[in-house]
C-alpha cells in the first residue's frame, strides 16, 4: 500500500478512493487539481472521504494522494483580524486568487508566513519547559499579547532561546534534545488541546444585555444554547455578543448562514470600538465564514477549526468568547454526508451519533487550569435554527441537554417587535446559583434578591395576562393592574433593548442593576401612594416616570438615574395630594 | 470528447439510468441517451465509479430500453450565455422555445455556479421603490436581496410579482431592471398570463424566459433555476445589468428534488424531502447579491406556495432561513377583497435597515414603520377580544387601535394593480391614516417627525 491511490467513485461531496494506505481523518489531496478532503471511513481496500470542495468533473482514476496528517489548523501570530473559511483559508487571499467567485484547488496559507513578529523570551537557556508552557510574547495587535507556548506533546530544556524580529516559521528557541520551537503550531482540529484540569465557572461573562447579564447569566467558561425560528433574532443577538461581551478574545463562526449577513458583519465589525478597552474589536476577533451554498464538507469542519483556535487563545490564560451562528447547518451537513455514506439513520434523518458529537463541541467550552498554570476560558454560545421553531427536534433537544443556559427565542416576541426575542417564562440559566457571589462581591449585595423579585413580577403577570385576556384588564383589583403595570415597565424599559441604537445596545452591568431598582422603587412608591388614595392612572403617567423610562437612550444615564429616581418617587407622592 | 456510445444500461428506475462497465465518467458530466426510434434524451451523471454510473434523465425515462445507446460528452453542464439572452424565451432546458434561433454563446457558463466569496460581496444598499405601499413601507426591498413571496394555492401571488416586475425602480431614477422569469412546473395557463403581462408592457424585450411547464419533465426542474440564474449572473457581472430574478414555484422545484431522492433510495428528511434541501436551496438563493468591483447587481423574488398554508412546511422554513425576510400573502385578506393581500405582520425584510432613511427613503420611514405596524398589530389582536366581551368594554385607545386595523386595510394595504404609488406618496398616507389616532397613543413616533409632518401641524 502506497500514500497514492485512485478514485473508485464519486457521488457529491463523498469521494471513494482504492489503493491506498489510510488512517481515519487523514487529510488527502484529490484527483488532478488536489482538492482538498478528509477520510472518513474505511472499508476494506476502500477509503471513504469527504471533499471540501466541488467535486463536479472529477473522475475515477484520478489520483489521490494521502498527507499523512489530519486536519489541523496553524495556530501563531497573524490569527487575530483574521477572517476564513470552514478550513482557514483567509478569504482575502482567496478573492486575490480567485477572484469573487469561490472557484476550486487553490490552498493558501492560514496566515502570512513572512512578516516580521517581535518575539520577546520570557524564558531562559537552561530553564525546564513542558507542553503548553509560554516561553515568549508577541504584541500581535495593539490589545493582545500573543504568548508563544511550548506545542503540547513537547518538553525539555532549552538549550537556545532569543528575543528579534522573526517570521512565524523560524526557530525562536531550541530544546536540549533538538527539538526546534517555531511561532507557529499545528493542531489537529478533532482533538481537544490539553490543559491541566477543569474548574467550576464563577465569573459571569457579561454580555452588556440586560435580559441575558441580569435573568439569565451564562458564566465563563459555561455553553449557551439560543434556539429560534428564522426572523426571532438569533443573528442580532450572536452579533451583538461578540460585539459587547467582556470575553478578551472572540471567535465569530457563520456557519452556514447567509451570505449578505456575513458580508454585513464584515464591513461592520472592523469599525466597531470595544467597549471594554476603547481599541477596534476586530483586534481580538477571529471570524470564520462558511456561508450556507459553500462546500458542506468545509461547514461541518468550520466549527472544529473555531473552536480549535478559541482553546489556543485559552492556552494562553484569556477569556475567549466562541459564537456558533447556527450549529443547526452543522448538524444538518453531518446528516448530509451521513445520508451519503449510506449509514443507518437516527431521528430524523440525522445520524445516530448527532447527539455524542453535539456534546463533544460543547465539552470542549469550559474553565480551565492551563498547562501554564493559568486561568482560562472558552465560552461556547450556539444558535440552533429548529425547522418550524419547534424545539422538540434532535439539534435542539441534543443541545438542550448539554448545555446550562437556553436563551429561547420566541417568534411571538419578534412579531411585537420586541428585541431581544428571548422569552423569559421559558429561558433558563443554571449558573445564578455559582454566580450569585460574584455578583453580591462586584455589583450589589442584594443583586441575586433583586433578580429573583423582577423574575418573580413576570411569572405573576403571565398568570394574570391569561385573565385579562378573558375579561379584560380593568376588571382587576387595582393592586393586580399595578402589578400588571410595573411588569410592563420590566418588559418594555428593561428587557427590550434596541441593538442598533448607539447607546441602548451595550447597558453596563451596573447600571442594569440601578435600572431593576428604579423599578421596584416604582413599584413601592406607587404601592404607597395608591393606599394613601392616590388613582393608579396619575401615579402610572407622572412625567418623571416617562423620563426615567426614556433616559436610558441617552449618554450618562448611569449618573442621571438616581435623580430620575428620586424626582419619580416625589411626585407620585404628590399625586396622593392631587385627590 | 468522447464519442463512444454504451449499451450497457442495467437499470432504469423512475428518473434515473443506471449503467456498468464504462470509460471513467466525471461525476457531473452531461450524457445523451439515444433510443432505438433514434430520438434523444439528456441526463447528467450523479454517481460515478469504476462499476457502475448513474444518471439522471432531465426528459424522464420513457421509452428507454436496455439497447438504448448512451453518450458521455465529456464536460459538466454549461449554458450558451450571451446579452441576446434578453428577449429570448427559452425552455426548461435552454433550447429557444420561441422559434428563434439558437443562442451564439459569447461564453459557456458552468451552471452551477460558484459560491461569491463573502468578502467580496458588498452590502446592499439600494432602495428598490416597488409601488406597493406594503412592501416600500413595511418589508422594504433593497437591491441585491433574495426575498421571496410565502403563498399558497389560489392566491395572488402572480398579479404581485408581475405588479413588481413592472414597478421596480431606484427612487428617481428610470433605470429598468432586466427581469429572468424563470418557471418551474407551472400551468401553460399561468406562463400565459405572465407572457401576456410582459408582452403588454412591453417588458418582454426587456426579459429572458425560462420555461418549464407541468406537463415537461419533472427532473428537468432541477436545472431550470440554475440556467437562469447563470444568465443573471452573466448579464448582472458581465454586463452590469441590474437584474430581477422572479422564480416561480419553489415548491415544484423541491418536489422535483424530492423525486430524484426517492428514486435513489436516499434516506428522506422531513416529509420526504432529501436532507440536503437546505444546501441545495441555499445555492439558488445565495446566488443573489452585489460584488466589489462590478456595476450589475441580482435580486431574487422566487415564488413559492406553502402547502396547506402552512408556513412551517420544510419548503418555507428551509427558504426562510436562507432569505433576506418574506413577504406572507394571507388568505384572510384575500377573502376580504384586499388586493395585494399581503399580511405586513409575519412580514419581513431583513436588509430594510441598511437601505431607509434621510439618506435614501425619508428622515421619518423607520419611525413611521415601526408605528403603523406596531399599530396594525394591536389592533388586530383587539379584534379577538372583541369578538368576546364586544367593542363598548374597550377603552379609548383601543378604540382607536381597532378602527386603525380597518383603515390600514382598507386604504394602505389596498392599491389596485396598476396603482404605482412612489416612497412619498406611501409615506405621506401612513401619517394621514395614523392622524385618526391620538397622538399621545403614537409612542414610536419621534417627536421631531409628528411636528413635522403629522397633517394637524403641516396644514
Amino acid at each position: 500500500m502506497s500514500k497514492e491511490g485512485v478514485i473508485y467513485r464519486i457521488s457529491g461531496p463523498v469521494v471513494t478512493a482504492t489503493g491506498m494506505s489510510a488512517g481515519m481523518y487523514d487529510v488527502v489531496r484529490v484527483g488532478d487539481e488536489g482538492l482538498m478532503g478528509e477520510v472518513i471511513e474505511l472499508h476494506g481496500e476502500k477509503a471513504v472521504i469527504q471533499v471540501y470542495e466541488d467535486t463536479s468533473g472529477i473522475r475515477p482514476g484520478e489520483p489521490v494522494i494521502n498527507t499523512g496528517e489530519t486536519l489541523s489548523v496553524s495556530l501563531g501570530p497573524g490569527l487575530l483580524t483574521q477572517i476564513y473559511d470552514g478550513i482557514q483559508r483567509p478569504l482575502p487571499t482567496l478573492e486575490e486568487v480567485m477572484g469573487v467567485f469561490i472557484t476550486r484547488g487553490v490552498d493558501a496559507d492560514a496566515f502570512d508566513l513572512e512578516k516580521k513578529w517581535t518575539f520577546e523570551a520570557v524564558v531562559e537557556k537552561g530553564a525546564a519547559v513542558e507542553g503548553g508552557q509560554v516561553i515568549g510574547h508577541v504584541q500581535e495587535t495593539e490589545t493582545i499579547v500573543h504568548k508563544i507556548m511550548v506545542p503540547p506533546t513537547m518538553s525539555g530544556v532549552v538549550k537556545n532561546i532569543k528575543s528579534g524580529d522573526f517570521n512565524v516559521t523560524e526557530t525562536v528557541c531550541t530544546l536540549e534534545d533538538g527539538s526546534e520551537i517555531q511561532m507557529m503550531q499545528k493542531w489537529p482540529v478533532r482533538t481537544p488541546r490539553p490543559y491541566r484540569q477543569k474548574y467550576a465557572p464563577d465569573t459571569p461573562l457579561i454580555t452588556g444585555m440586560r435580559i441575558l447579564d441580569f435573568l439569565f447569566p451564562l458564566a465563563k467558561g459555561g455553553a449557551a444554547g439560543i434556539p429560534g425560528p428564522f426572523g426571532s433574532g438569533k443573528t442580532v443577538t450572536q452579533q451583538s455578543l461578540a460585539k459587547y461581551s467582556d470575553a478578551q478574545i472572540v471567535v465569530y463562526i457563520g456557519c452556514g448562514e447567509r451570505g449578505n449577513e456575513m458580508t454585513e458583519v464584515l464591513d461592520e465589525f472592523p469599525h466597531l470600538i470595544d467597549p471594554n478597552t476603547g481599541k477596534p474589536l476586530m483586534n481580538r476577533t477571529v471570524m470564520i465564514a462558511n456561508t450556507s451554498n459553500m462546500p458542506v464538507a468545509a461547514r461541518e469542519a468550520s466549527v472544529y477549526t473555531g473552536i480549535t483556535i478559541a482553546e489556543y487563545f485559552r492556552d494562553m490564560g484569556y477569556d475567549v468568547a466562541l459564537m456558533a451562528d447556527s450549529t443547526s447547518r452543522w448538524a444538518e451537513a453531518m446528516r448530509e454526508i451521513s445520508s451519503r455514506l449510506e449509514e443507518m439513520p437516527g431521528e430524523e434523518g440525522y445520524p445516530a451519533y448527532l447527539s455524542s458529537r453535539i456534546a463533544e463541541f460543547y465539552e470542549r467550552a469550559g474553565r480551565v487550569e492551563t498547562k501554564n498554570g493559568d486561568d482560562g476560558s472558552v465560552t461556547v454560545i450556539g444558535a440552533v435554527s429548529p425547522p418550524g421553531g419547534d424545539i422538540s427536534e434532535p439539534v435542539s433537544q441534543g443541545t438542550l441537554r448539554i448545555v446550562k443556559v437556553f436563551w429561547g427565542l420566541d417568534a411571538g416576541l419578534a412579531r411585537q417587535r420586541h428585541f431581544p426575542a428571548i422569552n423569559w417564562l421559558n429561558s433558563y440559566s443554571l449558573y445564578p446559583q455559582s454566580l450569585n457571589q460574584w455578583f453580591r462581591d462586584n455589583i450589589a449585595q442584594d443583586f441575586p434578591e433583586i433578580r429573583t423579585q423582577i423574575s418573580g413580577l413576570l411569572q405573576i403577570e403571565a398568570e394574570l395576562q391569561e385573565i385579562v385576556q378573558l375579561v379584560g384588564s380593568d376588571a382587576l383589583p387595582v393592586d393586580q393592574q399595578l402589578t400588571l403595570e410595573v411588569a410592563r415597565m420590566i418588559r418594555e424599559f428593561f428587557l427590550q433593548q434596541n441593538g442598533f441604537h448607539d447607546v441602548d445596545a451595550y447597558c453596563d452591568i451596573n447600571l442594569q442593576y440601578s435600572m431593576s431598582k428604579a423599578i421596584l422603587s416604582f413599584q413601592e412608591a406607587a404601592k404607597n401612594a395608591m393606599a394613601a388614595g392616590a388613582q393608579l392612572n396619575d401615579v402610572v403617567n407622572v412625567p418623571a416616570r416617562t423620563a426615567l423610562m426614556r433616559g436610558r437612550f441617552e449618554k450618562g444615564y448611569i449618573d442621571t438615574i438616581d435623580d430620575m429616581v428620586k424626582t419619580m418617587i416625589d411626585e407620585i407622592g404628590a399625586t396622593v395630594e392631587d385627590n | 470528447m468522447t464519442g463512444k456510445e454504451y449499451r450497457t444500461i442495467t437499470d432504469v428506475k423512475g428518473p434515473l439510468v443506471f449503467l456498468n462497465k464504462t470509460e471513467p465518467v466525471a461525476f457531473g458530466e452531461i450524457v445523451t441517451i439515444r433510443l432505438a426510434d433514434g430520438s434523444i434524451k439528456n441526463g447528467q451523471v450523479l454517481d460515478t465509479s469504476d462499476d457502475l454510473v448513474i444518471v439522471q434523465v432531465f426528459e424522464g425515462t420513457a421509452k428507454i430500453d436496455r439497447t438504448a445507446g448512451v453518450t458521455f460528452m465529456g464536460d459538466v453542464f454549461k449554458l450558451p450565455v450571451s446579452k441576446d439572452l434578453v428577449g429570448r424565451i427559452l425552455d426548461g432546458a435552454g433550447r429557444p422555445r420561441d422559434g428563434g434561433p439558437d443562442i451564439v454563446a459569447e461564453e459557456n457558463a458552468d451552471i452551477i455556479g460558484a459560491a461569491i466569496n463573502p468578502f467580496s460581496r458588498q452590502s446592499p444598499h439600494d432602495f428598490i421603490q416597488t409601488g406597493i405601499s406594503a412592501i416600500d413601507c413595511c418589508t422594504t426591498l433593497v437591491r441585491g436581496q433574495k426575498l421571496p413571496i410565502f403563498s399558497a394555492s389560489g392566491l395572488p401571488h402572480n398579479d404581485i410579482a408581475l405588479q413588481i416586475a413592472r414597478q421596480a425602480k431606484l427612487k428617481g431614477s428610470d433605470e429598468q431592471f432586466i427581469v429572468v422569469f424563470c418557471a418551474m412546473g407551472i400551468t401553460a395557463e399561468e406562463y400565459n398570463f405572465f407572457r401576456s403581462d410582459l408582452e403588454r408592457t412591453g417588458a418582454l424585450e426587456n426579459a429572458a424566459l425560462f420555461v418549464n411547464l407541468a406537463d415537461d419533465p419533472a427532473v428537468e426542474r432541477i436545472i431550470t433555476p440554475r440556467l437562469a440564474l447563470t444568465a443573471a449572473e452573466y448579464l448582472a457581472f458581465e454586463h452590469d445589468y441590474h437584474v430581477l430574478v422572479i422564480y416561480t414555484d419553489m415548491t415544484n422545484y423541491c418536489d422535483a428534488l424530492r423525486q430524484i431522492g426517492a428514486a435513489r433510495e436516499e434516506v428522506p428528511g422531513r416529509r420526504g424531502y432529501p436532507g440536503y434541501m437546505y444546501t441545495d436551496l441555499a445555492m439558488l438563493y445565495e446566488r443573489a447579491g452585489i460584488v466589489k468591483g462590478k456595476k450589475g447587481s441580482i435580486t431574487q423574488f422566487p415564488i413559492l406556495t406553502m402547502p396547506g398554508d402552512d408556513i412551517t412546511h420544510p419548503i418555507p422554513d428551509l427558504s426562510g432561513y436562507i432569505t433576506e425576510g418574506q413577504i406572507v400573502i394571507s388568505r384572510e385578506l384575500h377573502q376580504q377583497g384586499i388586493y395585494p393581500p399581503i399580511n405586513v405582520l409575519p412580514s419581513l425584510s431583513r436588509l430594510m435597515g441598511s437601505c431607509i432613511g434621510a439618506d435614501t427613503t425619508r428622515e421619518d420611514h423607520k419611525s413611521v414603520s415601526d408605528q403603523m405596524y406596531a399599530a396594525y398589530a394591536q389592533g388586530r389582536e383587539l379584534r379577538g377580544l372583541v369578538a368576546i366581551v364586544g367593542e363598548d368594554a374597550l377603552n379609548e385607545r383601543d378604540k382607536q387601535l381597532l378602527d386603525f386595523s380597518g383603515v390600514f386595510e382598507d386604504r394602505f394595504l389596498r392599491q389596485s394593480r396598476d396603482e404605482d404609488r412612489s416612497i412619498d406618496e406611501t409615506l405621506d398616507l401612513c401619517w394621514e391614516l395614523m392622524s385618526s389616532i391620538d397622538t399621545k397613543y403614537l409612542v414610536r413616533l419621534d417627536q421631531k417627525w409628528i411636528e413635522k409632518y403629522h397633517p394637524d401641524n403641516k396644514a
